[in-house]
Formats: C-alpha cells, structure tokens, sequence
C-alpha cells in the first residue's frame, strides 16, 4: 500500500494505507510538525496545507487523492521562514499560542496568490474557516494587509522589501 | 497535601511577594555565574555547592556565561502570554543587562525550582518584586567585581547594557564571569535594601519588544505538547466512558480491530489516581490507526450514576440549594436582614449560564516513558506542582521519581492546571514497558474537558423609599473546581462552611451596596457529573454577568443612568478604600477606568433604533488583585430576529505598571474577544451526562468576520503590576446584555445569549 507523495519539492514514498489523513502522513511518517491537529473534521483550520498552491484541509484529505499533486507544508511554504506574510506575522506580534498560526498563514498564502490586495470582507471571507481560539483576529487581518501591501510595494519597485 | 505546594500557594494568594525568608546567592556554576533567590536557611553554605545541589526558590534563577550570554530560567507555562519574555525583561532591567544578550530556558519539573503555576493571571504579580530585586542584586556583584578587575572604585561605575564602566574604561559581564570571583550572598534584608529604579528611569520594562516566543510561531517549528515524539514510541487513543466518573469495563471486544493494519490492542487502565475511571486506550503503530481501530472495538461499560443528568437537572438543582439557603457565607456584613426588612422595595433577579468549553486547539496529549529508573511525562501544563502527586498515586512511585518535561500550550485558558490527561500515559506506558503517546480527540478532549460549570445565580437588592441602597445579597451555585482537585485553596465562610474562593470571586465588588451578603453554594450534581474546571477567569465569568447586569437594572429601576448609578456606589471609603501596594485607591480607579471608557466611546451619545450601548466594569478576579477594568460595548439588535451585532468594544484598564505593552494588549483583545464569544457564541449542555456540543459543528467560538472593532486602552501607572490575562474577559458579557437594554428594552439573564431569547425578552417587553 506505498504512496508516493511530493511534499515540499521532493518525492517520498510511504508504506501506509490510501485512505490515511494527509496530515497525519505529514506529521508522523514525515516528522514536519508545523502542521496541526486540531478538529480532525475540516473546521478548525490548524492543518491547512497546499495542494497545488490552494489551501486544503490534510486532516480530511486522504493521501491516495493527492498522491499526483504538489503538497506544501508551512516547512516549505519559504526557505528560511521567511515569507512575506512570515514577517508580517512576526513584526505584528500576531500569534499568542500560536498552534493556529501554520494554517493561518498556509490559508492567507493562498488567498494572497489569487487576489493580491484583498479587501477586509475579502479577508473574513478566505480566513473564515481558521479558528484561533486565542481570538488574535484583528492581528491576524493586520499582518495579512502588512503583508499584502508589502507585496504589492516590493513588485512595484523590483525589490526586496524586509519587513521591521 | 505537599507542602511546597502549601507555601508557595499561600504566597499567591495573598501576597505578592512569597512568604518564606529568602536570600540570593551568586556563584559557580560550570563556566557560568549563576544567581538565585534560596531559602534563606542555605545562606551560610558555599554559594556553588548550594547553586548546584539545593532548593531555589521559585521563578528566580539566571545565569550568565563568559560570553556574556544570560539565561532566565522560566517555570511558568508559555501558552500565548508571552510570559518569558515579560519576566526576563524584569530580570533585565535591573540588572542593566543588554536584551539581545537574553534567552528564556523553559526548565522541566525539579524540585529545586519550587512551585510550577501558571494561572489566575498571577505571573507578573507574583514576582515582579522578586525579579526586580534578583536582577538588582545581580547588578550589585557586577559592578564590584568589575570595578575589583578595573582596578577602580565601585561607587565610580555605572552598569549599562551588559557592561560595567567608569568613566572611559569599561568590562563586559561576560569578561568578569571568565575572569573575576563573582561568590556573594545577600540576606532578605538586604535584598529589600537594594536600590531598584524609579519608573522613569525603565528602559525595558513598560517598552515594546518582540517577544521571543513569536519567530517559531510564525515559522512552524515551535515545539508543543503533541509534536513531542520518542524513539519506539506506540500511539493511544482513548475510548471514554459514558460518565465521567463510576464508570467500569465489563468487556472489550476488539476483533473487528484486528484487520486494522497497526492495531496492537485494547488497554483497560487500572488507575490508582481515579483520574481516568474506565478509559480504555486502543494501542496501535500510529495515531490513525489507533482511530480507525477506536471506531470497530466495542467496549461494554457499566456507567456511574450521572448518565440521566441533563443541564436543566443541575440548574433545578441549583434552585433548590439557593433556595435552601446552604452554602458559605463569604461576606456577611452586620444588618442584611434588617435591611431587607426595612426596605421600601426589593429588586430580585435570576441569572444563569451554560456550561462552555475550554476548548484550547491542541487536544490535550501526554507521552509517558521510563527511562533510566525515572517516569518522565511530556506534555504542556499549567499546574505541575498539583499534577505530580496525582502521578505519583498513579505509579505507585515516589514524586522524586518523576519529572514533567516542558512543551509550549496549544492553548491554556485554566484547561492544563488539571493535568488528567498525563495519567492514561504514564499508566500505558508503566503496562507496555515502552513510551506511549496518548492524544485526545477533538470530541474526547470536549467530553472529558474540564469546563465552565453551568450557574444559577439569585440577586437581592433592598432599597429605601429615596432609592437608596440598605443591602444587597447574591447567592451562586456552581461546580467548584478547587473542591475537586485543589481542597487546600478552599476558604472558610463566617458561617464555619467551607467555599471555593475562585468560585465566587467577583461577587465581592467594590461598590458601597449597605449591608452585603454573599452566599456561595457548590452544585453537588454538577460536581458529581463532572470534573468542573478554572476557565479564564473562572468566577467572574458568572458572577460578574450577574452583578454587572443586575447593578443596569437596579440603576434603570429608579430611572439614573447606569454610568452614573455606578459612579455613585464607587466612593471608596471604608472596605472599598484600598490598600498598598496591590489595590492603592481602591474603588476610585475603577471609577476612573468607567468615566475614561464611556468618554472614549461617546456614552450618552443618541444612536439610531435597534442599537444601544452597555456599560460594565470587573476587578478582574480576586480582590487582593484588582485589575480595574471598565467596557462599553455597542449592538445592533435585529428585533424580528432577535440576532445581536457586536459593533464595538471600548475597554480601559488599570494594572498598575505595565511590563510588556503590546503583549498586554494583544492579551486583552484576545480576552475581550473571549468575552464576547462566551456571551453570543459558544456555549453547551449537558445531555444524558454528557456534554453535548463536541466538535465546532455545534460548538462555534468566534470566527474573523464576527470581530468588532475594538478600542483598547491603559492607565498610564507606576502602580504594582497586577493580571492582564484574564480580566477583560468576563467585562464584555454584562456589558453587551446591557447594551442590548439599552437598544430594546428587553432584559436577557441568560449566558450566552441566543437570538432566541433575545426575540423572547423583546416580545414580553412589548406584551408588558
């Protein structure tokens, strides 16, 4: 029963049933912890992942389903953790806990692919399904614009913006 | 009980400085210096054979090595507080350390290091004077030793960011740790002699840091409870009774199990400690194989007594205790009973609250382990001190023989001062001879959580012919949850019976009432039912819904505004004056914190129909720690409907000195956001013993787009620092019961607030 999954850019194959949650895949067989548990029924958001750049909830995604697909975890969501919305997180002090935060910021990253410059309704829209239950929304909504507007200056200039 | 735990509890409790006579010791440690508060009994030992082999006492141990790295030992849970990185400020400040040269090491359970309690918003308070004064005595050695290497006078140097200078020469910290003989101890006398700074002259304390907990969070690779993982470890999940306690195993039958690839077996715990009576763990190679093998075993349980118990059984129940008149009495001023017989008119009201949940994301887990002769247990907690013993009885094993290593909290909110869920794994493991991972379901985590105790509460107030108060009683049923797990905090009523402190704190308010009385009853079929627990706050979230909205109705009763009706019990005088240093013009600055919150939010103000504002205040929990606490809350209130809009949340605050600004405020937006999801969101019952709502189907904290705006302030202060973590909390849900009043007329006595009721409440408005 071997699944051959790409996660983060590379290929690893795993001796374990098709029908087994993504995120338990990541987690145990892989040992990237980023990705949490928190419902296991897709309403808490804490185990958001990429499969094909979009944010999808790997507690309720079979592995077989995504064995062709491109999986990123919040391990390979940038290199040296350091993502726009990375930064805009840490400069806005936004986790508290913080056990929310890897899937808070997998789920802004897809929306921030898709729609640049996203409006709060926008926001509360993409963002809906990612309880925090340490309730730093307002910090969370911030970071995403810090990030969003960050973005947009950095590809209008052709340059690197660090976020302080 | 322990006796650690004794001392260091009575030390929290009232008073903000310990209780033991202390002294502080700087010596050898390896390369290193460290300095640590003892008992004062070592002082007259060597400095490195104490630093190396004894007691310290708690929270106050930092080291600093040759290259001038220092290290501030933490025993206080991380879980969203950044609390490391508050108290290593304080440490460094005194100290005149540079920042950047600062870690925090989160230290596993040790005797040496004293009490672990992380609770009651009590961290700063607890030991800002103790830190303050370690990191000046600190400073003190330096110095001396430094100016001894400099060849210079020590009243000729200054320290500054990690250096000590006179005039154009200087020493780093690190160089006079590598070179120089740092060995001293100071006496308690001497520590309180040590000169520590005017407030003016901060420069980390009261100033914005990033706090050092932030980074890993934001990157993924922070390390919790649940993403702890040992070589040949099994995983568990638990298959619960259907009662919490009583319950017991009369088969298992797994063999639908067996094809499921990883299942190992079916354990049935023998648990000492009657922490975990009848759980089951299904054993398997992996976590997911534990849950599908956990789904296919039937379990044949003989429930304990409380299956039938729905909420309306212990709300009944409660009635009937008020009504009785059982319970402690926690205040009772001379003359209540002349006071209600001599009024002109009694205003009575009755108020109520469902259970709710914790629900902290992580579910609780634990992996238990033997190794080298000892028990360790990983897993993030927030009451070690009280957990270890129950570990203890557990094992059957000396306390000594066990240590808790430390994890960050996915979440605290009072959920891991109960440390329960650390028995199935110890209990496993000891049965299997190998580590055994245990996590909790979402579900399991919600049926066994420890929760808010659903609450009745009857409100008197006795009034004379001009309205004006004679007496005031209040009387609340809950489930205690120190009676359960923590007998020793139980208080003594002036009536010889026995009460929960923190099950009736908030009752005892700063308002000039006449003759008060409060009452506080433990609903022993909640008790009974289950294991109820501290959630954020605890008390006050009831007590001061109750207070808080009966105070609006007696003011609308005889037509004053409700700022203004508060505004005038506030005088502080006499019980409500205060005292130093915690409650320095006492009943004042909480009328301070409503005049300055109902100007920022435009009390007064003509809104359009179907909107209103609500105003409230809270002390946050006890009264020996009053955080002054004050909140406007603005609705709109669908009147076909009866669904509630939270627009805005104006809320100010005085706790004295603040030590980390914006780790203040982001606790009290998470607190006031609490406030306002326990008030119209969350909420449960219990239904056939058990807990009903499970999962976020039907469980539902807020979510982003129910956010109001909020509009946070503090009382600039040099006050001692008192609790920020919890207070904002339990101000919100008066206020927005108020506010909705004030929007419709129509009086809502129930938490949390369901449209429903509100259309209920509006409708017999409207018929009366």
């Amino acid at each position: 029963m071997a699944v051959t999954l790409k996660i983060n850019g590379g290929d690893v194959a795993l001796d374990i049933p098709n029908d087994t949650p993504l995120l338990w895949a990541v987690r145990d067989e892989l040992d990237l912890k980023g990705t949490k548990f928190g419902c296991g029924i897709g309403m808490c958001g804490a185990c958001t992942v990429h499969v094909n750049g979009v944010a999808q909830r790997s507690c309720i995604t079979p592995v077989g389903s995504v064995a062709d697909a491109s999986i990123t975890t919040i391990e390979g969501l940038s290199a040296e953790g350091e993502h726009p919305l990375q930064q805009a997180w840490i400069a806005t002090q936004t986790p508290q806990c913080g056990y929310c935060q890897s899937g808070q910021i997998m789920q802004a990253a897809s929306l921030l692919a898709t729609n640049a410059n996203p409006t709060d309704a926008d926001i509360d829209s993409a963002m809906g399904g990612n309880l925090c239950r340490c309730m730093a929304y307002t910090r969370i909504k911030k970071a995403i614009k810090m990030a969003a507007s960050r973005k947009a200056l950095a590809n209008n200039v052709g340059a690197e913006v660090t976020l302080g | 009980m322990d006796k650690q735990i004794h001392v260091a509890s009575d030390s929290a409790v009232t008073h903000s400085q310990g209780v033991t006579r202390r002294g502080f010791m700087i010596g050898s440690l390896g390369a290193s210096v460290a300095m640590a508060m003892v008992p004062a009994a070592l002082l007259g030992g060597c400095a490195e054979e104490v630093l190396n082999t004894q007691p310290f006492e708690p929270t106050v141990w930092y080291s600093i090595d040759p290259s001038g790295a220092i290290s501030v030992r933490v025993t206080k849970a991380e879980m969203g507080q950044h609390v490391g990185t508050a108290l290593a400020r304080i440490v460094a400040e005194e100290l005149e350390a540079d920042w950047d040269a600062v870690s925090i090491d989160y230290v596993d359970t040790d005797a040496r290091y004293g009490a672990y309690l992380t609770g009651g918003s009590w961290s700063i308070w607890t030991s800002f004077d103790q830190l303050s004064r370690a990191g000046a005595a600190g400073r003190v050695a330096l110095i001396a030793e430094g100016a001894r290497l400099l060849g210079v006078e020590p009243g000729k140097c200054v320290a500054e960011s990690s250096q000590v200078v006179c005039g154009n020469v200087q020493i780093s910290y690190g160089e006079i740790v590598a070179k120089g003989q740092l060995s001293r101890t100071y006496t308690d006398e001497q520590l309180a002699s040590l000169p520590l700074k005017d407030a003016k002259d901060r420069k980390l304390v009261g100033v914005d840091t990033l706090a050092l907990d932030v980074p890993a969070k934001s990157q993924g690779t922070a390390i919790y409870g649940i993403d702890a993982s040992l070589e040949g470890m099994v995983y568990a999940k638990p298959l619960l009774p259907p009662t919490r306690y009583g319950s017991v195993v009369r088969s298992v039958d797994d063999s639908a199990a067996n094809s499921v690839k990883g299942y190992q077996q079916a354990l049935v715990l023998d648990d000492p400690s009657n922490s975990v009576p009848g759980w089951v763990l299904v054993i398997a190679d992996s976590y997911h194989a534990a849950q599908r093998a956990a789904q296919v075993i039937e379990v044949d349980w003989q429930g304990g007594a409380t299956t039938g118990v729905q909420e309306a059984d212990i709300f009944a129940r409660a009635d009937e205790q008020i009504s009785g008149g059982e319970g402690a009495l926690v205040l009772d001023d001379d003359g209540v009973d002349a006071a209600f017989e001599s009024a002109e008119q009694v205003l009575e009201a009755r108020y109520t609250t469902n259970t709710a949940l914790h629900f902290q994301l992580e579910p609780v887990n634990a992996i238990g382990v033997q190794r080298d002769g000892k028990w360790e247990l990983h897993t993030g907690a927030q009451w070690q001190s009280l957990s270890m013993p129950v570990y203890a009885k557990a094992l059957g094993e000396p306390e000594e023989n066990i240590v808790m290593r430390t994890h960050l909290l996915g979440g605290g909110f009072g959920r891991r001062l109960n440390g329960d869920y650390g028995v199935p794994a110890l209990l496993a493991a000891k049965a299997l001879g190998k580590p055994v991972k245990v996590v909790l379901s979402r579900e399991d985590d919600s049926r066994f959580d420890s929760p808010r105790s659903p609450s009745v509460q009857h409100l008197r107030m006795a009034l004379d012919a001009n309205n004006q108060l004679l007496g005031m009683q209040h009387a609340a049923s809950a489930g205690w949850p120190t009676a359960e797990l923590a007998s020793f905090f139980l208080a003594t009523g002036s009536n010889g019976e026995k009460y929960d402190p923190f099950s009736i704190n908030g009752a005892d308010h700063w308002y000039d009432v006449g003759a008060h009385q409060v009452r506080a009853v433990m609903n022993d079929l909640a008790q009974q039912t289950f294991r109820p627990g501290w959630l954020r706050s605890v008390a006050p979230g009831w007590t001061n819904w109750a207070s808080e909205s009966f105070m609006d109705e007696v003011a609308h009763s005889g037509g004053v505004d409700p700022l203004a009706f508060r505004q005038g019990l506030l005088t502080a005088e006499g019980k409500n004056a205060g005292s130093a240093p915690n409650a320095v013009g006492g009943a004042k600055r909480m009328s301070n914190v409503l005049a300055r919150a109902a100007e920022k939010a435009g009390w007064g103000t003509a809104l359009p129909q179907g909107q209103g504002m609500g105003i409230a205040c809270t002390f946050g929990q006890e009264r020996a720690m009053p955080t002054w606490t004050a909140c406007v809350a603005e609705v709109s209130v669908d009147a076909d409907s009866g669904a509630v809009t939270l627009n805005k949340l104006t809320i100010v605050i005085d706790a004295g000195s603040i030590v980390h600004p914006d780790g203040a405020l982001a606790q009290t937006e998470g607190a006031a956001l609490w406030g306002a999801s326990l008030a119209l969101h969350e909420g449960t019952t219990f239904v056939d013993g058990q807990v009903k709502d499970t999962n976020l189907g039907g469980y539902r904290p807020m979510r982003m787009g129910d956010v109001p705006q909020l509009d946070i302030e503090f009382v600039a202060s040099d006050e001692q620092p008192v609790g920020l973590g919890e207070p904002a909390t339990t101000v919100v849900g008066p206020a927005i019961g108020n506010a909705i009043f004030a929007a419709t007329g129509a009086r809502v006595r129930h938490l949390p607030i369901r449209p429903d009721a509100v259309k209920q409440a509006i409708s017999e408005t409207e018929m009366a």
